[in-house]
C-alpha cells in the first residue's frame, strides 16, 4: 500500500485558528499519510520556539463568549459584548485568551503546543515560508529546530503529489 | 469480551488525542495483539471505525454503557 499525502499550507496566526492545521496533520500522520505543513504570513506564529497566541472575539460573532467555570446555569449564558466595547477595553484579547485556554482544558483537547509536539513526534515535515520570514523580521533562530525553509515551489513539489491538499 | 494485552485509558480526551494515544500505543505492541480503549469522547465511535479502516489494524467490539466508549483492536 502506498503512502497517502497530505499538503497543508497555514496560513492564520491565532490560537482557535492554530488547531485545524495541527489536529488534521498529527491525525493524519496516525492514520499513515506522509506529512507536511506550510507555514506562511501568520501561520509563522505556530512555528514559533515560544507560542504566543491569542484568539479575538472582536469582529468575530460567530464565537461564543462563554464562561469556563461557575455553576451551569452560569455557564450555559452567552455573553453578547458589542464590538465597541471589546475595542475599549484594554486587555481583552488577553481576558478571551484566558478564557479559552479554560474552555480547551476541561474539554480535554490538547494544547496547541501539545498537538505540535505530537505532530513533530510523527514526522510530520514542516516548512516556514522565507519570503514571508524575512518580510516579518523573523529570524531562523525564533523558530523551533528541524524547521525547514523554502519558496511556492519547495511547497509544490509536494503539493503536486499529495492526495488532499488543504488551505486554512 | 475479556481478552486484550494492553489497555488504554483515554477517558475525558477529546478529538483527536484518544486516536493518537492509541497510535503511539500500538506500536511498542506485537502484530496480532489486542489494545483496549476506554474512551469517553462520543466522536470516538466514528473515528475509531475510520481508524481501524485505513490503517488496517482490526476493530474487533465496540461498545457503550453509561457515557463510556470501550473498543478493541487488534494490531495488525
Amino acid at each position: 500500500m502506498s503512502e497517502k499525502k497530505l499538503a497543508i499550507i497555514a496560513t492564520k496566526g491565532t490560537l482557535d485558528w492554530a488547531y485545524p492545521p495541527l489536529i488534521l496533520a498529527s491525525t493524519a500522520a496516525a492514520l499513515g499519510y506522509q506529512t507536511e505543513i506550510f507555514f506562511t504570513f501568520y501561520g509563522l506564529k505556530l512555528v514559533e520556539k515560544k507560542l504566543d497566541l491569542k484568539v479575538s472575539p472582536l469582529g468575530n460573532p460567530g464565537m461564543p463568549m462563554k464562561m469556563p467555570f461557575g455553576p451551569k446555569w452560569f455557564r450555559g449564558i452567552n455573553w453578547n459584548i458589542p464590538n465597541a466595547v471589546q475595542a475599549i477595553v484594554p486587555g481583552f484579547e488577553s481576558l478571551a485568551t484566558t478564557l479559552m485556554k479554560q474552555t480547551v482544558k476541561n474539554n480535554g483537547v490538547a494544547s496547541i503546543g501539545e498537538l505540535r509536539d505530537l505532530c513533530r513526534e510523527a514526522d510530520v515535515k514542516m516548512i516556514a515560508c522565507q519570503m514571508t520570514v524575512e518580510l516579518f523580521g523573523f529570524k531562523h533562530s525564533d523558530f523551533i529546530d528541524g524547521l525547514e525553509f523554502g519558496g511556492a515551489a519547495t511547497f509544490f513539489e509536494f503539493a503536486g503529489e499529495s492526495d488532499v491538499c488543504l488551505f486554512i | 469480551m475479556a481478552n486484550f494485552d494492553k489497555e488504554l485509558d483515554a477517558r475525558g480526551l477529546n478529538c483527536p488525542l484518544p486516536i493518537l494515544r492509541t497510535k503511539k500505543t500500538l506500536q511498542d505492541m506485537g502484530a496480532g495483539q489486542t489494545l483496549k480503549i476506554v474512551a469517553t469522547d462520543p466522536g470516538s465511535v466514528k473515528d475509531f471505525q475510520a481508524f481501524a479502516k485505513q490503517t488496517g489494524n482490526e476493530l474487533l467490539e465496540s461498545a457503550e454503557a453509561g457515557g463510556e466508549y470501550t473498543f478493541f483492536i487488534k494490531k495488525k
